[in-house]
């Protein structure tokens, strides 16, 4: 028998990892709002935003009913500080040039679609109802970061040595998407959340695919930084919460 | 007490505010109408998870059933199954494709994961099969921007999902 509680509790961080990763990631992409490269990427990179936004809410929901406290997901996203922020590392590094936007957002995305695709078969109704309406979405998202990884790689010389340098200096945020929390075990248990290491070789696999194609380096493994989920971040979370959280925290329960 | 073909009439009236020609019933995001007791109960899902017409639809349903005389109803929003673009109704469809928006093609699994392929669509304004991609998202995160080269105008496609 496996404590409800715990269980329940296990889940409530692992939506909150989604949800932060989710929201993060999307607010970082709705700054490109305006100076996009051309309209047609502007208006990309900002649909994109929107859905990843669009998702981090679904997440949060579910985990305010969840815990009971009537936690809305307003609450969650804009009153809570920058240690109870579980994202992964990646997701919350500055846009850079283009080519960094682009190879954070493949990274990620690449990670995303292997996990929604795991979690269709979750045991858990309303997290498989959540990966059956992502997934259709980060699948379109997934095509179009690799169509730039491609077409910038295997571009210009400049456009090549962009696309590189990305790769190089992001890599080492990428075990931590993987990052699991002992509380996860619980939920691998209950076949409520996938294991990491099958999404992990997928991701490894999608990864390579596309960087050979656009003749690009993978990098070689190195050190890697793993602190995200446990609430460490980079400097730039905290001013990225300053922005996004202003407004609630100007006017505390300021509503449109 | 209103019929639940009554209601459907009703629902047929309120429009998708970033396609106004399509009402919520022809765009496949009203997925049952339930009649009991307690009142009215409508299920509608959203068309895109970030579609910030969803709120406003809601508030339309709303506002449209108020002003039908309907008092006690209720909406409820369910994510599963995913909507998809083959439950837009045929009229939709045509609607659409009159209002000068390519219409989705039937979902089928679009090509390979990794890889855009562009759909070859017909200009909705002359016919043409000469036309091209040239965004994958377009106005809104229901639309791709294509570009028909033989009138030179551009035009929406409801990308299917
Ligand atoms: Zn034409």
């Amino acid at each position: 028998m496996s404590d409800t509680k715990a269980v329940n509790k296990a889940l409530f961080d692992y939506l909150l990892w989604l949800g932060d990763n989710s929201l993060i990631l999307g607010h970082r992409l709705s700054e490109w709002c305006g100076h996009g490269p051309i309209l047609e990427e502007d208006i990309a990179i900002t649909n994109i935003a929107l859905d990843l936004i669009g998702l981090s809410r679904l997440y949060y929901t579910y985990a305010g009913e969840l815990e009971g406290k009537g936690r809305s997901e307003d609450d969650l996203a804009y009153l809570r500080d920058v240690m109870d922020f579980k994202n992964s590392i990646l997701a919350e590094q500055l846009n850079g040039d283009f080519a960094n936007t682009i190879m954070r957002q493949f990274l990620f995305t690449a990670f995303s679609y292997h996990l929604q695709n795991a979690m269709l078969t979750s045991t858990n109704e309303q997290l498989r109802a959540i990966a059956e309406k992502a997934i259709k979405e980060t699948t379109y998202h997934l095509r179009h970061c690799s169509d730039w990884i491609i077409r910038l790689g295997d571009g210009t010389e400049e456009s090549h040595k962009r696309v590189q340098d990305a790769v190089d200096n992001l890599w080492m945020l990428t075990d931590d998407l993987f990052e699991p929390m002992e509380s996860d075990k619980l939920l691998i248990a209950e076949k409520i959340a996938p294991e990491m290491g099958a999404i992990r070789k997928q991701w490894d696999a999608t990864i390579k695919q596309v960087l050979d194609e656009a003749t690009i380096k993978t990098p070689e493994p190195s050190y890697m930084m793993k602190s995200g989920r446990k609430g460490i971040h980079t400097e730039h979370l905290g001013f990225l919460l300053a922005e996004m959280q202003f407004m609630q925290r100007a006017y505390p329960g300021a509503k449109w | 007490m209103a019929t639940k073909e009554q209601i459907l009439d009703y629902l047929q009236e309120v429009f998708d505010p970033e396609v106004p020609v399509l009402s919520v019933v022809d765009l496949g995001i009203v997925r049952k109408i339930e009649i009991d007791a307690e009142g009215t109960h409508i299920t509608i899902t959203p068309t895109y998870t970030g579609c910030p017409a969803m709120n406003v639809i809601e508030e339309d349903i709303r506002a449209k059933m108020k002003e039908k005389g309907i008092s006690s109803f209720d909406i409820k929003t369910i994510l599963s199954p995913a909507w998809t673009t083959d439950w837009i109704s045929e009229e939709g469809k045509q609607k659409l494709k009159d209002y000068g928006i390519a219409p989705p093609e039937k979902s089928s699994p679009d090509k390979g994961l990794l890889s855009n392929h562009a759909k070859v669509l017909k200009c909705p304004r002359c016919g043409s099969m000469n036309t091209e991609m040239k965004s994958f998202f377009g106005s809104t995160a229901c639309k791709s921007l294509y570009v028909c080269n033989d009138c030179k105008e551009p035009f929406d496609y409801f990308k299917c999902l």
